[in-house]
């Protein structure tokens, strides 16, 4: 068995059987390496159950970092298993091993190949999981294909995992990114919030200075965002930061009064303003307020990473004034676990020194506990110097002397030095400081005196002239201190300030001398500057002892010191050879230095965007991205427009309100729609044609035109290769049946020479054709349609699911005119409504353009038709310019009948009515494409209406014509085996009957679109609808 | 984003890895072991480490350290956030987050794993998508899988990851349907020697236990929503409703999950149940010290206060305790040096009381501080604060659900500084 493994694994081989040996389970009787072929012999069991065992070892092996490549030709033989567990522990085995035997992996790659053809969501994804995850560069092509393809999946759940495979791929190999760009432009386009993470994270990973890709997607996302899930909020908001700092102007004020530290000139300034009215105000661009205001509620996340993501966007991009509302939030995730508090600490620790007033109000909670971890009890002391000020230094002086006392002596240091920055901060308190901390110096604890030292002559350095009585007392100390630092601290002062001591510093001098030798480095170069300072203002006392310590400093062992000694020698003693420097001795030693500046580690962090691990660290981390500076002039905001889709108002004009665009568009930009559509043209030439097509014209059918282009080529292409190829492949895979059959009659070591290709190339192209082949083999395959049987007993309930599009369009409500001010536009979101599962639910955007505020709004108790109607919640208030967003639910009956009620506010009521499409009616359904036949069986005769159409060109192509329709009606796509035949399905809402149509393509331009329906009614107004949008172009 | 995972135990053993890139060597954690051989106790281990061209994020939990192996630029509250939420899902799966429950059910952490994150970001992490997934162990699931060879994954895609409502799973049924809601309170408290309030705030939360067949609209409202401060949801709180009416809406998960967690301000005035007395000195001469707490109610509302406990940690130089307890009793821990008094009830009569002496290091000076006392309590039927709840609506569903609440006091970060 050994030699077996040998013959493809040379090293490890041998090795690794001794090591699978040594952790086999007493069960699995014999030594060495017969355990290897224990679980092998499992493997090749025909029994199921044997083989999860082997597997489940095997993953155990894994798991505690053991070797078990050996077993791979084994175990990958196991990857088509028909059991799940097995297979996905065995896609385990593989994602982990495959780098290292690449040749082999490759023979589970045709797999999954035909697993992403699968009719079932989960397993196509799994399949591209994995398929992205064995990182073997010769699969990069059939990577970047699978990618492709599942780009455009239906389900949204495979469209994530492709996002997914996005950085994967990039990973193993940079040179695709132009094409996986593509591909994440696509993406970003992605309605559904389950993308939305995860494209943003491989946009971030791929090509994070494509900023020009998020324009057109600013809004969507900033509207998404809450509903997207937790972690890719925390990825969308970063990204969003970042880009807001290049496309809106500064909303801080012009004066830059900020980097000084002070929120009290911030506050000046604030009423600076308002007293005198600045020649050029400042006006937030709407999408910056929009950004704003979309992100805030998420700090009521209960995810802390998203809440400190929304705190870190508050702090880059609010006006400063807003930025208040972050704090309560980040104090809240104090309260979370160790490692979230140490992180927040950080964060705060930062704002705190550019805006202490913010924190103020908190400054309790960062009261330190004797059982908080050292690390989060000095970032709490930290956080406390910084917020001390005049008012509440007496409280914060008087909690840091319950710390002094604690047992933790690293923090009682950190204490006294947070003490010394407060007394140099604020000049009142310096004295109160200065004496408490000269108490200290009685302490029993050395550390704590030591550092007490320390800051006293930081602190002395600052005020000198009166001090003369500390150091004297520190002098009397300097016996019983034993702590290097300390005892230079105290020997630099009284080398200082000597003139102010003269008798006590000769003495201090004295006493040094004779324990010159045993002091450490530190200590001695003080004594030889106090020696030298002593020699040049009280030469009469000291000449001796100073050539005496500037002897023993000659032949010290540290050159340090002999080089300081010598320089001081030359310096200060007299002596034929000294230079013009020994004139200047005095002025050299005795200049008056600055006093140093006690100031916060965390000063400087603000380099760094917050909540980032380069914050964290100080340093910048590999792949930081840089917050860049606030543009000085706004760059054109129209890029962000993104062009309405409004397949209803054009295609079906009888039907519903024919809505104004131009409120929409008033509210985005009303000045330069000419001038973006310019800007467009030169600025963005690398975005694909769709894209800048769509925001020059307004023509729909353009874009989809475009579209369904694109996706012809590529079938076309497809069918060709298929045809061309299929010969061969069919041979080919007759040969592989054979060689399996061979195969598993021979003995291992053969079977691993036949299947092993001479060269990588031909084996990839083998793998091609089998590609293009799968669906075919799909159902020849008997276990395939076991599979298919499954399904089947599985979707047989049908399923509401969600929408596959929603149409953006909005619809006149009331115009401002004649609601005196409040203007309001209804829109169907597609959503099963909440409050009731009959109704549809509406939303409504209700805007105040009058100058007053308008208040109570809510809808009036009757109805003149007899809907039933869910009322939104009264409205309080609605400031002059804001709008609101608020969802209600109507039970339509299943007709189109208008339903009529009244808008009230405080003042006056509208009559206001919403007719709806006979598309909104319906909830889209999924089913299989035999359900969907047993159903038709049932709805047939009266039930049937049908009718022929004619298409337009552009409408033909499998995509445009699924489009076209979804966005008609709310329907769900019936995923069907027939070329030109399209099936949809959906339930009415009130009554849950099946609406089901169905498309057959006679030939390019015309075709018979039936619709089976109990409510025939519904049926026929569909059917016209449906008629005239395909026939538009 | 997330590199690998190792997971290490108390005694420095690398006892589980996981990769999501390609493979890094365990080599990686020689630079974690170094900090924490710095750090000495592991409470004091720094969350982020930086590792030469890595960066590694850990968290302790469970005496087990949760390492996570970096190596770019990403935010890390969200490791942190992540590497907690997979230690939660362990302890919701294997009833505790232990060592040997790891190493037991070693197979479905890797089943786990694989799906919480792909190639380094969070997948599926919802707890009623996972089960979905991956069904839980239980003992009669491993019995009946060991006969028929069934597996414990599941085959189809959860319906909440694809649905706008990701945390519930369709199809749920119960023959009786039960919602419960635990208001728990703790009184986060500093008090100072002469037992007047440093600080004080009340933190709470709503646990919640949902069995409801079907997809039931909840509407929680209460007497009085003004007293929380800063609040933050469940995913399922729609925040509008909130804004604008101060109440619940929610069409809740399945099974047990965390509706709400609220703070109470320190502005407000916080009741502070008991009041210590104590006296803990030290002798200048005879290594010799004497204790003398006493306990009483406060504030109750007249509720009793129960499960109370005095948690001390005494300087390094105490060697031993003689005391006596008029209620309850004492031990000392030697090691660790902790004394923990559990005093069970609080009566109003009978004060409990702990008096006598400590035996202290023979030669060492008297320790500098005296310590500080941690309280623990519990005060059942009664939310501190006041919060009460109003009333519990459904919407959505037909039938009449059975439905219950539940109020606890606790002391949280409860401190007596002397």
């Amino acid at each position: 068995m050994s030699a077996n493994s040998l013959s493809y694994n040379e090293q490890g081989g041998a090795e690794s059987a001794v090591e699978v040996g040594l952790e086999s389970t007493p069960t699995s009787s014999g030594a060495g390496a017969g355990a290897g072929a224990d679980l092998r012999e499992m493997l090749e069991s025909t029994k199921e159950s044997l083989k999860l065992e082997a597997m489940k070892r095997i993953v155990g092996l894994i798991a505690r970092g053991k070797n078990a490549s050996e077993l791979f030709p084994a175990v990958v033989k196991n990857v088509a298993s028909k059991n799940i567990e097995l297979k996905k522990l065995v896609y385990v085995y593989l994602v982990r091993y495959a780098e290292e035997q690449q040749d082999l992996a490759l023979l589970s790659i045709s797999t999954f190949q035909r697993a992403l053809k699968d009719p079932n969501q989960l397993i196509r994804a799994s399949a591209l999981r994995v398929l992205s995850s064995i990182r073997v560069p010769i699969i990069v092509p059939i990577m970047m294909l699978a990618i492709k393809e599942a780009a455009t999946d239906l389900s949204p759940y495979v469209r994530k995992t492709a996002a997914h495979a996005i950085q994967k791929l990039y990973s193993l190999d940079a040179d695709q990114k132009e094409q996986l760009i593509e591909v994440i432009e696509k993406l970003l386009k992605d309605k559904s919030t389950l993308v939305a993470g995860s494209v943003v994270m491989a946009f971030e990973e791929v090509c994070p200075d494509r900023i020009d890709l998020i324009h057109k997607n600013y809004r969507k996302l900033c509207n998404l965002l809450v509903d997207v899930e937790e972690w890719g909020q925390v990825v969308i908001i970063s990204m969003l930061t970042r880009y807001a700092r290049t496309q809106f102007i500064s909303p801080w004020k012009e004066d830059g009064i900020f980097d000084e530290n002070s929120e009290q000139a911030f506050y000046e300034s604030d009423e600076e303003k308002l007293g005198t009215p600045q020649s050029k105000p400042y006006i937030m661009d709407p999408d910056h307020r929009l950004l704003l205001r979309n992100t805030k509620p998420l700090l009521q996340s209960r995810n802390t990473a998203v809440v400190m993501s929304v705190a870190q966007l508050y702090w880059h991009l609010a006006p400063k004034q807003e930025v208040g509302v972050i704090t309560k939030s980040l104090v809240r995730l104090l309260r979370s676990h160790r490692e979230v508090q140490y992180i927040v600490l950080q964060n705060i620790a930062t704002m705190s020194i550019q805006q202490k007033g913010i924190f103020e109000p908190f400054m309790k909670s960062f009261y330190v506990r004797s059982t908080d971890p050292t690390h989060i009890k000095t970032l709490k002391l930290e956080i406390l110097t910084n917020l001390a000020n005049e008012a509440n230094i007496s409280t914060i002086l008087r909690e840091f002397q319950t710390y002094v006392k604690s047992q933790d002596k690293a923090f009682a240091a950190a204490t006294i030095q947070a003490i010394g920055r407060c007394a140099t901060n604020i000049t009142d308190v310096t004295d109160t400081c200065l004496n408490g901390l000269v108490l200290l110096l009685s302490n029993r604890d050395e550390t704590v005196v030591a550092e007490s030292v320390v800051v006293i002559k930081k602190l002395l350095q600052t005020q000198p002239t009166q001090h003369s009585e500390i150091i004297k007392h520190m002098a009397k100390l300097f016996d019983n201190i034993t702590v290097p630092m300390a005892r230079a601290s105290i020997l630099w002062l009284i080398g200082e300030y000597c003139e102010r001591v003269p008798k006590i510093a000769p003495d201090v001098l004295r006493k040094m001398a004779k324990t010159f030798t045993v002091e450490e480095d530190i200590v001695k170069l003080q004594t030889v500057n106090l020696a030298a300072k002593l020699y040049l203002t009280n030469s009469k006392q000291t000449k001796l002892l100073t050539q005496y310590i500037l002897n023993l400093g000659k032949y010290d062992q540290s050159y340090d010191i002999r080089d300081r000694t010598r320089f001081i020698r030359q310096l200060i003693v007299p002596n034929e050879k000294s230079g013009a420097l020994s004139k200047y001795a005095r002025r050299i030693l005795l200049a008056s230095k600055p006093a140093p500046m006690l100031e916060s580690t965390f000063k400087d962090r603000d380099r760094f965007q917050l909540g980032t691990l380069s914050h964290t660290i100080n340093s910048k981390a590999t792949g930081y991205l840089e917050l860049s500076d606030w543009p000085t002039a706004a760059p054109d905001s129209s890029v962000r427009n993104v062009e309405v889709m409004e397949p209803v108002k054009e295609w079906v004009p009888s039907m519903g309100k024919t809505k104004p665009l131009k409120s929409d568009d008033k509210f985005y930009s009303d000045s330069g729609e000419e001038e973006g559509a310019g800007e467009e043209g030169t600025g963005s030439s690398s975005e694909d044609s769709s894209s800048s097509s769509s925001s020059s014209s307004s023509n729909e059918g353009k874009l989809y035109g475009l579209n369904s282009k694109h996706s012809e080529e590529t079938d076309s292409s497809q069918s060709d290769k298929s045809s061309g190829h299929s010969d061969k492949k069919k041979a080919d895979k007759k040969k592989r049946l054979q060689l399996k059959k061979k195969a598993k009659k021979a003995a291992p070591k053969e079977r691993y020479q036949m299947h092993r290709p001479p060269t990588h190339h031909p084996l990839t192209q083998e793998l091609w054709n089998l590609r293009t082949f799968t669906p075919k083999m799909a159902y020849t395959h008997t276990g395939k349609k076991k599979n298919r049987k499954q399904m089947v007993a599985l979707f047989l309930c049908v399923q509401v699911s969600s929408p596959v599009f929603v149409p953006m369009s909005s619809h006149e409500l009331l115009h401002r005119m004649t609601g005196k001010g409040l203007a309001a536009q209804y829109h169907f979101p597609r959503q099963p409504c909440i409050y009731g599962n009959k109704m549809v639910s509406v939303q409504l955007t209700l805007t105040n353009s009058s100058d007053h505020t308008l208040e109570d709004i809510s809808i009036g108790e009757k109805t003149s038709s007899g809907q039933n109607i869910h009322r939104f919640s009264s409205i309080e208030r609605l400031e002059p310019g804001a709008s609101v967003t608020v969802s209600m639910g109507i039970d339509f009956n299943d007709s189109t009948q208008a339903a009529n009620f009244q808008l009230c506010t405080k003042e006056d009521q509208f009559s206001v009515s919403i007719q709806p499409v006979v598309g909104e009616l319906f909830l889209p359904v999924t089913m299989t494409e035999q359900d969907f036949r047993k159903e038709q069986g049932k709805l047939q005769g009266m039930n049937e209406t049908s009718a022929t159409i004619t298409m337009a060109p552009e409408n033909t192509s499998n995509q445009a014509l699924s489009k076209k329709m979804v966005s008609v009606a709310n329907m769900g796509v019936v995923p069907t085996g027939e070329d030109s035949l399209y099936r949809f399905a959906a339930k009415s809402v009130s009554s849950g009957d099946l609406v089901l149509v169905s498309v057959d393509l006679t030939d390019s331009s015309s075709g018979r679109l039936t619709i089976n329906t109990e409510k025939t009614v519904i049926g026929s107004m569909l059917l016209r609808d449906l008629k005239t949008a395909l026939a538009q172009p | 984003m997330i590199h690998s995972l190792f997971l290490i135990n108390s005694s420095s053993d690398i006892f589980l890895e996981k990769h999501w890139k390609s493979v890094i060597s365990r080599s990686v954690c020689d630079y974690f072991f170094e900090v924490q051989e710095k750090a000495g106790e592991a409470e004091n281990v720094p969350p982020v480490i930086h590792a030469g061209h890595h960066y590694l994020i850990n968290i302790y939990r469970e005496k087990i350290f949760f390492v996570s192996v970096i190596q770019s630029e990403v935010p890390p509250l969200f490791v942190i956030e992540f590497l907690h939420h997979v230690a939660e899902t362990f302890q919701d799966y294997f009833g505790e987050c232990s060592e040997s429950a790891i190493k037991d059910n070693v197979v479905i952490v890797y089943e786990l794993l694989e799906e919480m994150l792909d190639n380094g970001f969070p997948l599926a992490t919802e707890s009623n998508i996972l089960k979905e997934l991956i069904k839980p162990p239980n003992i009669l699931r491993s019995v009946v899988n060991s006969i028929t060879g069934s597996c414990n994954v599941g085959e189809t895609l959860p319906t909440g990851q694809l649905s706008t409502i990701p945390w519930r799973r369709a199809g749920v049924k119960y023959t009786n349907n039960e919602a419960y809601f635990d208001v728990v309170e703790e009184i986060d408290a500093i008090l100072d020697k002469t037992g007047s309030v440093v600080f004080a705030e009340i933190q709470g939360v709503i646990d919640a236990c949902v069995n409801l067949t079907g997809m039931p609209d909840l509407t929680l409202s209460f007497m009085n929503p003004r007293l929380l401060d800063d609040v933050s949801f469940h995913p399922c709180v729609r925040f509008k409703r909130w804004e604008s009416e101060r109440v619940l809406s929610f069409i809740p998960p399945d099974g047990n999950f965390r509706l709400l967690s609220y703070h109470v301000s320190a502005q407000n005035l916080v009741a502070i149940p008991i009041y210590v007395k104590q006296n803990i000195s030290f002798f200048e001469t005879g290594s010799s010290g004497r204790l003398d707490i006493t306990v009483g109610p406060k504030q109750t509302m007249g509720k009793t206060v129960e499960a109370v406990f005095v948690t001390i940690n005494m300087p390094k130089v105490v060697l031993s305790a003689n005391l006596t307890a008029t209620q309850g009793n004492y031990t000392y821990n030697p090691v660790t040096k902790t004394l923990v008094w559990d005093i069970g009830k609080l009566s109003q009569q009978k004060l409990p009381n702990l008096k006598g002496s400590l035996t202290l290091q023979c030669g060492a000076p008297k320790p500098e501080e005296s310590p500080s006392l941690n309280i623990d309590l519990k005060i059942q039927q009664l939310a501190i604060s006041g919060l009460k709840v109003n009333r519990l609506d459904m919407y959505g569903e037909k039938y009449k659900p059975f439905k219950g609440v539940k109020y606890v006091s606790k002391a949280g970060k409860f401190q007596v500084r002397t």
